[in-house]
């Protein structure tokens, strides 16, 4: 990044206090309110990741966070793998964002790519993006759960968490995902009927 | 008359109103229809909901999935148009460095204001809601009881559209027959609560909202909201035969395309523009009120935004509905020699009191709504279920350690996914990923459910705004510098509702995203987040104790009025939104019977 780019991370990096949780606003009295797709965008377009802002994988980083998305969510019956719907590009977009709190994600997906790669390299002699599904899970299996992880992979830990609540939230938007997942609205309908008689049935509610 | 730019403007008016949003846009609806000439100044820029509203648009097609960001922070599709907590140029500041003295204020710069993307929760207050005091003997009474704004509720009711049920609970009025519409059926999840909630004592009933479950009587409504007023009825009619019934898609938020909901912008805005009586003005971004040698109001200064140029306008009557705070600011600024600390400010008391909403939240995961048969629950755009309060006696008996009530609002089901469905599972699966994760996050989806207390606090002393001496907007406009502080009715209030959050969500077998607060100054959301600040001009009816009179007419100016917010006198846990719109309907009936009879 550019000398005016990296100015701008650590100034938002050290007003912000916005943890990525779903429920909260990011905005905050005194933040700096950073360049991103302005406060009065087109909502009727359609936005390509990359379009607003510059995005960060080199193609290194890009292959191993393919390989990673599709190890968290690969295709089932339900529905493809993550990266056939592209989602390894909502990470990018995500981490490349000029808001507060995105640059704090940004290090920790950047950095934790590279300690997979090396990781793998550590314990299989080749990079992430070239194991076996087998040897891609060993590593998993150690830092998919922070509060089990042992204390050298509780960082890596941390940075699986987030990889994957990012990968869950850009693949159960697509349209691929919504189906996969069960939503079955966003469609107009002449009557709200409520729930039917098999889920009353099944709460005790009928 | 029509929307038109700043060098368009009639030499004088009979109304000027600064502010297009639920009271701006229902005193020049009630102005123009009643045949006065009304000039409308809106600070941000005009917006049309018919061609402007994402209503099909999935988070997928926006940037970062739709999520929150400082420009847009009720997510991207949100109808908010320049506005939030911050608004670029426009600053506000605070007294404190300490953010639980802070205070957030939102502001939307667009025509309609906050109208287009609020809640539409639709809530009368009840008759202890207008006589707290006497109650309790905290905070203020109104000049006015539930009897005086109850014809105004049944008119607003009718025009805006609002689903709802009678139920006859303790201060929360029924509506008159016919007035409202049928609530839509409650969601699983939603029933689920009900069922449950009922166990430990709490009332869960079809909540209010104003959003059209069937469509309009345009033969029938029109007679009774304009009586004797054939114009004013067919221009009613025609607007509502505009209007669309939900297809029970889409959030609210977002504003509506089919007009299902109510928006200033779709409800209060065509019919009086249709009338030919109002002109708009957007971009208009008002600085202060014109006095005359007498004190009387004679016409507004804004600046245009558009070329940044101050103008002037000319009026018999000046209402400010520019929102409770933005109308405080104006008055502060209009200082003359007859008005040394602004405008109406004889009393001392503009800026002074001002409220928001108790706000604190809680979520669960409950194992029964796990896998549920799919099926579509997106009906109306938000909550079709409330927990009205319920404690009523137990809390005159003094058994609760704070005096007011709260509501509880509850979302739960298969909601469109967002950029946070499927996050935070590892807690409930033990980290799983690969195809465990993907059956894991089916069986998860919409098995949350989040419960957030909206509840009454009481005006205080240290909740005030004043002019910050240094600070000005990129306009010149010296800025509004707030005071916030909550008590411990608010508190204690906050601390209650994490406990009902944590027992219901056990009573339905569930498990608490984390442990509910004990403390509520930890649990209690920032003052301003809530959104439904009011109060800074109070009515009352002692001019030294009070900036307004009964009908939001200042004491001080007989030809100023405020008809936003700022006159509540206290903040009753039922959303402000509908009493505003009662309040300025009322206040404009009164003006336009003073401006017949030549007392303005």
């Amino acid at each position: 990044m550019d000398r005016r780019d990296a100015i701008r991370w650590m100034v938002t990096a050290a007003t912000t206090a916005a943890v990525l949780d779903p429920f909260t606003f990011a905005a905050e009295p005194g933040v700096v309110v950073a360049k991103g797709y302005g406060t009065d965008p087109d909502l009727l377009k359609t936005y390509q990741p990359g379009e607003v802002w510059r995005l960060t994988f080199n193609d290194e980083q890009r292959a191993i966070a393919i390989a990673l998305c599709d190890t968290i969510i690969p295709s089932d019956a339900g529905g493809p793998a993550a990266s056939r719907v592209k989602v390894h590009d909502f990470i990018d977009e995500w981490i490349s964002a000029p808001y507060p709190g995105h640059e704090l994600d940004r290090k920790v997906i950047v950095d934790g790519l590279a300690w997979i790669d090396a990781e793998a390299q550590r314990r299989f002699g080749a990079g992430f993006v070239n194991l076996v599904a087998r040897q891609r899970n060993a590593i998993c299996d150690s830092i998919c759960f922070e509060p089990k992880a042992q204390p050298e992979f509780k960082t890596a830990a941390r940075f699986f968490r987030r990889f994957r609540d990012l990968t869950a939230g850009g693949y159960y938007t697509t349209p691929e995902g919504m189906k996969d997942i069960g939503y079955t609205g966003n469609v107009p309908l002449d009557k709200f009927e409520g729930p039917p008689p098999e889920v009353l049935q099944k709460l005790g509610l009928a | 008359m029509p929307i038109i730019t700043a060098s368009k403007t009639q030499p004088s008016y009979d109304v000027i109103v600064v502010g297009s949003g639920a009271a701006g846009g229902q005193t020049a609806y009630t102005c123009a229809l009643e045949g006065a000439k009304v000039l409308m100044l809106e600070a941000g820029r005009n917006y049309d909901p018919v061609k402007e509203t994402p209503m099909f648009q999935t988070n997928g097609q926006a940037p970062l999935r739709g999520a929150s960001t400082p420009d847009k922070p009720f997510g991207f599709h949100d109808a908010t148009v320049d506005g939030g907590w911050q608004v670029p140029g426009e600053p506000y500041t605070s007294a404190s460095d300490d953010p639980e003295r802070q205070f957030w204020w939102w502001r939307a710069r667009m025509l309609g204001g906050r109208t287009n993307h609020w809640g539409r929760i639709s809530l009368r207050n009840g008759p202890y809601d207008f006589k707290p005091r006497s109650r309790d003997g905290l905070g203020f009474d109104w000049p006015i009881g539930y009897a005086d704004v109850a014809p105004y509720y049944d008119k607003v009711e009718m025009l805006v559209g609002v689903y709802g049920s009678n139920e006859g609970l303790e201060n929360t009025p029924d509506s008159p027959a016919g007035v409202l519409m049928p609530p839509p059926a409650m969601r699983a999840g939603e029933r689920y609560t009900q069922k449950y909630a009922k166990t430990l004592g709490i009332p869960v009933v079809p909540i209010h909202r104003a959003v059209m479950s069937v469509r309009q009587d345009a033969d029938r409504l029109p007679k009774l909201i304009h009586p004797g007023n054939l114009r004013a009825q067919a221009l009613l009619a025609e607007s509502m035969r505009s209007r669309q019934a939900c297809f029970w898609a889409t959030p609210c938020g977002r504003g509506c395309s089919i007009k299902a909901n109510y928006q200033s912008t779709t409800v209060h805005l065509p019919p009086a523009l249709a009338s030919g009586n109002l002109d708009i003005v957007p971009n208009a971004m008002a600085r202060e009120v014109i006095t005359d040698d007498r004190g009387r109001a004679t016409g507004v200064i804004y600046i245009d935004k558009t070329t940044g140029k101050e103008q002037r306008v000319r009026g018999r009557v000046v209402v400010l509905a520019a929102s409770s705070a933005e109308s405080v600011r104006i008055m502060l600024n209009s200082k003359s020699g007859l008005f040394p600390n602004g405008l109406a400010n004889s009393s001392g008391l503009v800026g002074k009191y001002i409220m928001d909403t108790v706000g604190a939240s809680l979520g669960g995961q409950i194992p029964a709504l796990e896998g549920l048969p799919l099926h579509n629950e997106d009906g109306a755009g938000g909550n079709h279920a409330y927990v009205p309060w319920w404690l009523y006696k137990e809390q005159l008996a003094g058994k609760l350690g704070f005096a007011r009530g709260y509501h509880i609002e509850f979302n739960s089901g298969r909601q469109m996914p967002s950029h946070g469905t499927g996050a935070g599972l590892d807690l409930l699966t033990g980290g799983s990923y690969g195809r465990k994760f993907k059956e894991d996050a089916r069986r998860y989806y919409g098995s949350q459910l989040g419960f957030a207390g909206r509840g009454e606090m009481i005006p205080n002393d240290n909740s005030f705004c004043e002019i910050d001496p240094k600070v000005k907007d990129k306009w010149g406009i010296p800025v509004l510098r707030f005071n916030w502080k909550w008590s411990e009715h608010e508190t204690r209030q906050a601390a209650h509702m994490q406990k009902t959050f944590a027992e219901l969500i056990t009573a339905m077998g569930g498990r608490v995203s984390r442990p509910p607060a004990a403390d509520g100054a930890k649990a209690i959301e920032p003052g301003g987040k809530i959104i439904h600040e009011v109060g800074g001009t109070i009515m009352g009816s002692d001019p030294r104790k009070s900036v307004t009179n009964q009908w939001c007419q200042t004491w001080d100016v007989k030809n100023l009025f405020v008809t936003d917010g700022g006159p509540f006198c206290s903040n009753a846990d039922k959303n402000p939104t509908l009493t505003i719109m009662a309040l300025a309907w009322r206040a404009s009936d009164h003006l336009l019977s003073e401006l017949k009879k030549g007392n303005l």
